[in-house]
């Protein structure tokens, strides 16, 4: 693995786009900016093409003999099956208004990062064989020949894009790159060109329900930490139940907050939040994953691992479902989830037992955000919070692409926060809410080879960051995602030192005066509250 | 390349018309059979495109959300960014439509020392686009009086506000002027900005040159050659009622300009410019986000295989079983 360049080498970006024309110039497979090829182990459990032991530096990618044939019959069956795949590749005018939407156009100058031009990358190909222009006028239309150099930049491109669809904001008929990224995935992955940081927590998934791989004994012992480290912060033992049936409510985290710091220290304010209220919930082994990792595979592979979620709730006879914090989860949940495999008609329509609240807006996917879930308490007094337990804390928060432009959970958080904690920032206007910037290392692509890159991509996120760290001496970037618990310490460390990351219900948990707790003199870190 | 070869073309185009102009030969070809011709493809080219995008399902509900989801009661939803409900589709698309919704969140970025990345205002595009297109439909609906006999009041209405001005001998219609102005602009930016001469092809460079062409032909023929009228009236009428009749004694100008127009919506079903039929059929703006709260069906929704908890049970039981999970198989 290379080293990663330092920030100040990094930040010495170039947008002036390069001589030779885009059609011409072939990716350089520089380590730092590209991930590692998919384990054969991986391929095989899942049952998916071509598995192979290759490297995507390799001269030879060991395509199949007949790829052409498999990617042209795959993009003619997409184009058949989506409205959106076959609208994008028809309607772009070139106006050049997502270019600097990106956040790995503007971390890294690459023209190719401009969405428009990743898109047309598969675009080209498209007018090649499926539009009568392309085929009588080829590069004069700006068509070209499908080529194994073609598959190479598609690689290269598609793993560099989050799928954040920051671009589909901005652009004026909507074309969101993410769909084009998800559908060019789809086809690399036809072919066995696909990245192991995807495939191999796909497979764990898979087997063991998570994407750690995490078995179900070890996974209780995790909990069990989680119990402990609560009980020597509040003094109160909880006792949360797993794989119970007749619960009333089945609790589906990432498993990044079962596993990771900072994520446990979100896991533990979820759990102590359940306790205080009494709720009757359990958590799952078989369903221990709440994110999706086979949404940055294919919609086939998201619907394959989303099944457990419905078929968990119907083996243990949940009413509902309470989700945890996490994007490309709600993504899924989200805009996914019922349609793929749905109706859970098994299930009642979600009904907070505390505060009595309706959830209209969850009534057929049954299942609710447990930001949602919290504010409603707060709404309803239904909680007893000591804001002043966070005021060491001077919070921002960085809002997930997915949840805020794939599903609108915006202020939620917010009123979360601004009860939780006293000293609260907003980042600046173009870089929050529908218009936030990706963590840089989303839709799979937070692994360590990817560093340079992702350093890169995250600028704009952190930027906005320094921003108010310089301003108002902001220490702590709240989120809502495992991914981001994951990957904005990195970030921060890289671009902003003296930034740490949380999740909301961290500070929550911080914050939640529990019945019967001992006088709390240290946060759920084990810090003490200064 | 695209650029030169775009200016060629088009250039050809106008001396291909000014040359077939002056030959009885080719005037009825100009004036009559291409006319029909177009209108055929065009209409028949717009609906085919139309119904293949319309062929296609739209398995998932996409909406790509600008603003806070309906939620309680007690928290704001932004109904037109993000709606819940048809009337906020409809409110949303005809923003985007006629106003150019999105668009008009362009921003321009800059990296500045530090490094520092700033947002800055940039409305020129949106501006700019939406001058141009909406001349652009004012001065088609203008083009209406040549047609239909007697004028329609709409047809009148327009000319009169366009021409509120009152300035010159003939007046001078204001969209006449924006339009050249705008997509003047657009011309530009292409050619000056380099990200944007960077991605842009001869099929971008070919529509704006073309339009220009038409604007600067009608508008000479308009304001400098004063052709006559009546005869195109005559002409465009005798179009319409579909009893031909070639135009006589108006000049070369005037089968340039029709000759663009036609090659222009020849072209149209063919492009990009089929955007107009597109945007409307947009999945991630004319869904409604009401994604959890009514289902949404996917046509071609298959069985995957799934590893189920049966199976699972049977890989992990003992472990289950040594940390105190409960089992399927013992309750049974
Ligand atoms: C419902 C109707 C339409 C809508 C909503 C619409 C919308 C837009 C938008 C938002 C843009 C991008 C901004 C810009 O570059 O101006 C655009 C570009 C463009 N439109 Fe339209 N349009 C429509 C119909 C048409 C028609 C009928 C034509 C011409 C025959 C046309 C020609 C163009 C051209 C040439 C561009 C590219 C401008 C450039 O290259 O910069 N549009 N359209
Ligand atoms: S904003 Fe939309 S139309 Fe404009 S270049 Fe980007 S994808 Fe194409
Ligand atoms: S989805 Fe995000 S990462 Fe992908 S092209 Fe668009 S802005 Fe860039």
């Amino acid at each position: 693995m290379a080293s990663t360049p330092k920030p100040e080498e990094l930040a010495k970006i170039s947008y002036n786009p390069p001589e030779r024309d885009w059609m011409d110039t072939k990716p350089q497979f520089r380590s730092g900016t590209w991930c590692y090829a998919s384990k054969p182990d991986s391929l095989k459990s899942l049952g998916l093409p071509n598995p192979r032991k290759w490297s995507p530096s390799d001269e030879d990618w060991k395509l199949p003999e007949n790829w052409k044939e498999i990617i042209f019959e795959g993009l003619r069956e997409r184009l058949h099956k989506f409205r959106s795949l076959r609208l994008f590749m028809d309607i772009c005018v070139r106006c050049g208004a997502c270019a600097d939407k990106c956040h790995f156009y503007l971390g890294t100058g690459d023209p190719k990062n401009m969405p428009v031009l990743r898109a047309e990358l598969l675009r080209s190909v498209y007018r090649k064989d499926f539009t009568m222009a392309g085929k009588i006028l080829g590069k004069f239309a700006g068509a070209r020949e499908l080529t194994e150099d073609v598959i190479k930049e598609w690689f290269y491109y598609f793993f560099q894009c989050t799928e954040c669809r920051r671009c589909s904001l901005f652009c004026p008929y909507g074309i969101d790159t993410a769909e084009i990224t998800i559908i060019g995935r789809e086809l690399l992955n036809l072919i066995g060109c696909n990245i192991d940081w995807i495939t191999s927590p796909a497979a764990n998934c898979y087997r063991t329900g998570n994407h750690l791989g995490i078995q179900p004994h070890a996974l209780v012992d995790m909990i069990d930490f989680c119990v402990d480290d609560i009980k020597e912060v509040t003094g109160i033992k909880i006792e949360p139940t797993i794989n119970r049936k007749g619960a009333e409510i089945l609790f589906i985290a990432p498993s990044g907050d079962v596993f990771a710091d900072p994520g446990t220290y979100t896991m533990m304010g979820y759990l102590m939040l359940f306790h205080e209220l009494g709720l009757d919930y359990t958590l799952s082994t078989y369903a221990s994953e709440g994110g999706n990792f086979g949404l940055f595979n294919s919609h086939e592979m998201m619907k394959r691992l989303n099944s457990k979620m419905y078929a968990e709730a119907e083996r243990l006879g949940a009413k509902w479902i309470l989700g945890g914090e996490c994007g490309h989860m709600w993504r899924v949940i989200h805009q996914y989830m019922d349609t793929m495999n749905g109706p859970a008609g098994f299930m009642e329509q979600p009904v907070s037992p505390v505060t009595g609240t309706r959830f209209e807006n969850a009534k057929s996917t049954k299942m609710v955000h447990i930001t949602e879930f919290t504010s409603d308490l707060i709404k309803h007094n239904a909680i007893k919070l000591d804001s002043s337990r966070n005021d060491q804390l001077r919070v921002t928060f960085h809002d997930s692409c997915n949840v805020s432009r794939a599903m609108g959970l915006i202020e939620e958080p917010r009123y979360i926060l601004n009860h939780v904690c006293n000293n609260f920032f907003e980042m600046p206007e173009n870089t929050i809410k529908e218009e936030t910037f990706c963590c840089g290392s989303g839709s799979g692509l937070n692994t360590d080879e990817f560093m340079e890159m992702r350093m890169a991509g995250g600028l704009p996120r952190a930027n906005a960051v320094r921003h108010v760290h310089d301003k108002h001496g902001v220490n702590l970037l709240s989120c809502i995602c495992a991914i981001d618990r994951a990957v904005l310490p990195s970030l921060m460390d890289y671009w902003v030192p003296g930034v740490a990351v949380s999740g909301v219900h961290e500070l929550v948990g911080n914050a939640l005066v529990m019945r019967g707790e001992k006088e709390r003199t240290l946060d759920l870190r084990m810090q003490s509250f200064e | 390349m695209g650029l030169k070869a775009s200016l060629i073309i088009v250039l050809s185009l106008v001396a291909l018309a000014s040359a077939g102009a002056g030959v009885s030969f080719f005037q009825p070809l100009l004036a009559v059979v291409i006319p029909y011709m177009v209108l055929a493809v065009f209409l028949v080219g717009l609906c085919w495109r139309v119904f293949k995008w319309a062929q296609a399902p739209v398995p998932f509900r996409i909406p790509t959300t600008a603003g806070q989801q309906k939620s309680f009661s007690w928290l704001k939803a932004n109904k037109l960014d993000n709606p819940s409900n048809t009337a906020g589709v409809i409110g949303r698309m005809l923003l985007e439509i006629l106003l150019f919704r999105s668009l008009f969140r362009n921003t321009k970025a800059e990296l500045r020392k530090g490094p520092k990345l700033t947002y800055g205002w940039e409305k020129w595009l949106w501006l700019a686009g939406l001058l141009f297109h909406w001349s652009f439909l004012v001065v088609a609906i203008r083009h209406l009086r040549f047609f239909i006999q007697p004028i329609p009041a709409l047809v009148r209405f327009t000319e009169g506000l366009d021409g509120f001005l009152q300035l010159g001998l003939p007046t001078v219609y204001i969209t006449d002027v924006l339009l050249v102005l705008a997509v003047t602009y657009l011309f530009l930016r292409r050619i000056v900005i380099p990200q944007l001469r960077y991605i842009s092809l001869p099929a971008d460079y070919f529509p704006l040159l073309m339009i220009l062409g038409i604007a600067f032909s009608g508008i000479t023929m308009r304001y400098f050659l004063r052709v006559d009228l009546g005869a195109v009236k005559e002409f465009a009428v005798s179009l319409a009622m579909f009893s031909p009749k070639v135009p006589e004694g108006i000049g070369a100008v005037f089968y340039v300009h029709l000759f663009l127009v036609s090659v222009l919506f020849i072209y149209f079903s063919f492009s990009k410019l089929m955007h107009m039929g597109g945007v409307f059929l947009s999945p991630t703006r004319n869904l409604a986000n009401n994604n959890r709260a009514k289902r949404h069906i996917n046509p071609w929704n298959y069985p995957v295989d799934v590893h189920s908890y049966a199976e699972y049970e049977m890989e992990f039981g003992n472990k289950m079983k040594g940390a105190g999970l409960p089992l399927e198989k013992e309750e049974q």
